[in-house]
């Protein structure tokens, strides 16, 4: 399977597996003209997305550029009120020399709401024609980005779905793949098992660095403690909670610690670090799972693995989400929400092995065209806000 | 990799783990099979609940899902429940409200 079937190949050379044109609002002013363009625009292959703030932010802009150039996204067209602090002129520029095409209308220089959504639409239709135009190539595992969440968990999610995923990412590590894991903040405690596991000890010592900023920074949000009703559930310690997150990296050795909008050198396992640098500035590092989601994907991911228990329903735009419920009983209540049923080994139906090797398979199937269940009910949630981050140093990257 | 027995009451995570977990309710009473050897459970499993699948002394470590989870305070038997009452963190970080589970 270490050929996928075949992808839309980028002129940067980017190959995705799907072909979106998004319609970017840059501060919430634009938000209703955006949506209407794309509402507007009918049936296809348009999607909304934006950022709601008025004050620049180089994280946001980053994590915007990561999605234009994304290799699902074909091209965008980019929504302004005309005062806001976004930098659109460098978000159109790096899109532009990735070879994308991509438009920008500033509401107050086009004739306002009706005018701007009128040409909005005309240019939604341009950039789906070019992107009808785009070539396709094969597309090899080791071209492939996979990240991996989970949200709503309950005690199922630690014991079925996430290690189900953890031996889904060891195949495609082992194919070539390029897989992301994050959630720092819920990795308190197994910071040493995953610094034994880094390509090198200056890496392995970074990550502990970075579960150590996570406990800080969780700590002065008020998160970082171990509740009751974890011990009724059967957890005893703070590291055998965090475990059950862990649990979806597998067993592969570590090869980097990227942050948000970094794309993974090659394949291999990496470690996304969500917490902002710095003194808390800005709030909770990440408000809802989607904000980690988008994340990934602007870290290049083309598909994410969802693992829930108590049964969430997200989707997300530009990416495919694969939901992988541990919950038998939420399975049954959701059942048209989820992809994959974990829970089953729950009910001794099937072993961790055999639903890792099943997510494998969809994996394939929806990196080749297969709709995910999200993506089949419309789900295309997205949400970015403000964050500040330093950049990685080249310990964060070894080179093997 | 289950360590059912024909009932699926406890799941081994990892190969390297020596605790199963409860996947189903087992009653005090109840006749299991751990490793290979038939064990009388002496109270209530609960699901998500662990129980040895060796023989432990205090002072060793627990691996769950692959990973170290803490240390026994207490010789346990192969089937013995495995909790707050036996087990103890090993996370001490001085920044933490809470570093451990008891």
């Amino acid at each position: 399977m270490a050929i996928l079937s075949e992808g839309f190949l980028r002129k940067d050379g980017g190959l995705g597996i799907r072909n979106e044109v998004l319609v970017i609002y840059l501060v919430e002013c634009a938000h209703h003209v955006a949506r209407r363009i794309v509402e507007e625009s009918g049936e296809g292959n348009s999607q909304l997305i934006g950022f709601p703030g008025c004050f620049p932010n180089e994280y946001a802009l980053k994590i915007m550029k990561g999605l234009t150039t994304h290799p699902n996204t074909a091209g965008a067209l980019l929504v302004s009120l005309g005062c806001e602090a976004f930098n659109r002129e460098e978000l159109a520029k790096t899109t532009e020399a990735s070879g994308r095409p991509i438009e920008t209308l500033v509401i107050q220089e086009n004739g306002g709401t009706a005018e701007t959504i009128r040409l909005g639409k005309e240019a939604v239709e341009r950039l789906r024609i070019e992107s009808d135009k785009t070539p396709k190539a094969p597309m090899n595992m080791s071209d492939l980005v996979v990240g991996t969440i989970c949200g709503g968990s309950d005690g199922t999610s630690g014991i079925s779905a996430n290690p189900a995923v953890g031996r889904c990412f060891d195949q495609l590590v082992e194919q070539g793949a390029a897989c992301i894991f994050e959630e720092t903040g819920e990795l308190i405690g197994c910071e040493q098992i995953m610094a034994e596991r880094a390509i090198t000890p200056e890496l392995g010592e970074l990550i502990k660095k970075s579960v150590d900023k996570a406990a800080t920074y969780y700590t002065i949000m008020g998160y970082g403690s171990f509740a009751p009703g974890n011990a009724e559930g059967g957890l005893t310690t703070l590291e055998e909670k965090s475990i059950g997150a862990y649990s979806k990296s597998g067993d592969s050795p570590i090869s980097g610690l990227i942050k948000p909008g970094d794309i993974p050198p090659g394949g291999g396992l990496y470690l996304m670090d969500v917490i902002p640098d710095g003194e808390p500035r800005f709030g909770f590092p990440n408000i809802s799972d989607n904000a980690e989601i988008v994340e990934m994907i602007a870290s290049g991911a083309h598909l994410i693995l969802f693992t829930t228990g108590r049964g969430s329903v997200v989707g997300s735009a530009i990416s495919p989400v694969i939901k992988v419920c541990a919950n038998p009983e939420t399975y049954e209540k959701l059942s048209h929400d989820m992809d994959i049923n974990a829970g089953r080994i729950l009910k001794g139906d099937a072993d961790i092995d055999e639903v890792g090797a099943e997510i494998l398979n969809y994996v394939d199937a929806v990196a080749s065209g297969k709709s995910s269940v999200s993506e089949e009910l419309g789900h295309q949630e997205f949400i970015l806000t403000y964050k500040s981050f330093e950049p990685i140093g080249p310990s964060c990257l070894p080179t093997r | 990799m289950n360590q059912n027995n024909g009932k699926h009451k406890f799941i081994l995570l990892h190969p390297k783990d020596n605790v199963l977990v409860c996947i189903a309710l087992c009653k005090s009473g109840e006749a299991i099979n751990v490793a290979g050897k038939d064990i009388i459970l002496d109270q209530d499993i609960t699901v998500g609940h662990k129980i040895a699948r060796d023989k432990l002394s205090a002072g060793s470590k627990i691996v769950k899902c692959g990973a170290p989870i803490g240390s026994m305070t207490q010789d346990v038997n192969i089937g013995d429940h495995v909790h707050m009452h036996n087990l103890k963190s090993d996370y001490l970080a001085s920044h933490l409200r809470t570093a451990t589970g008891e």
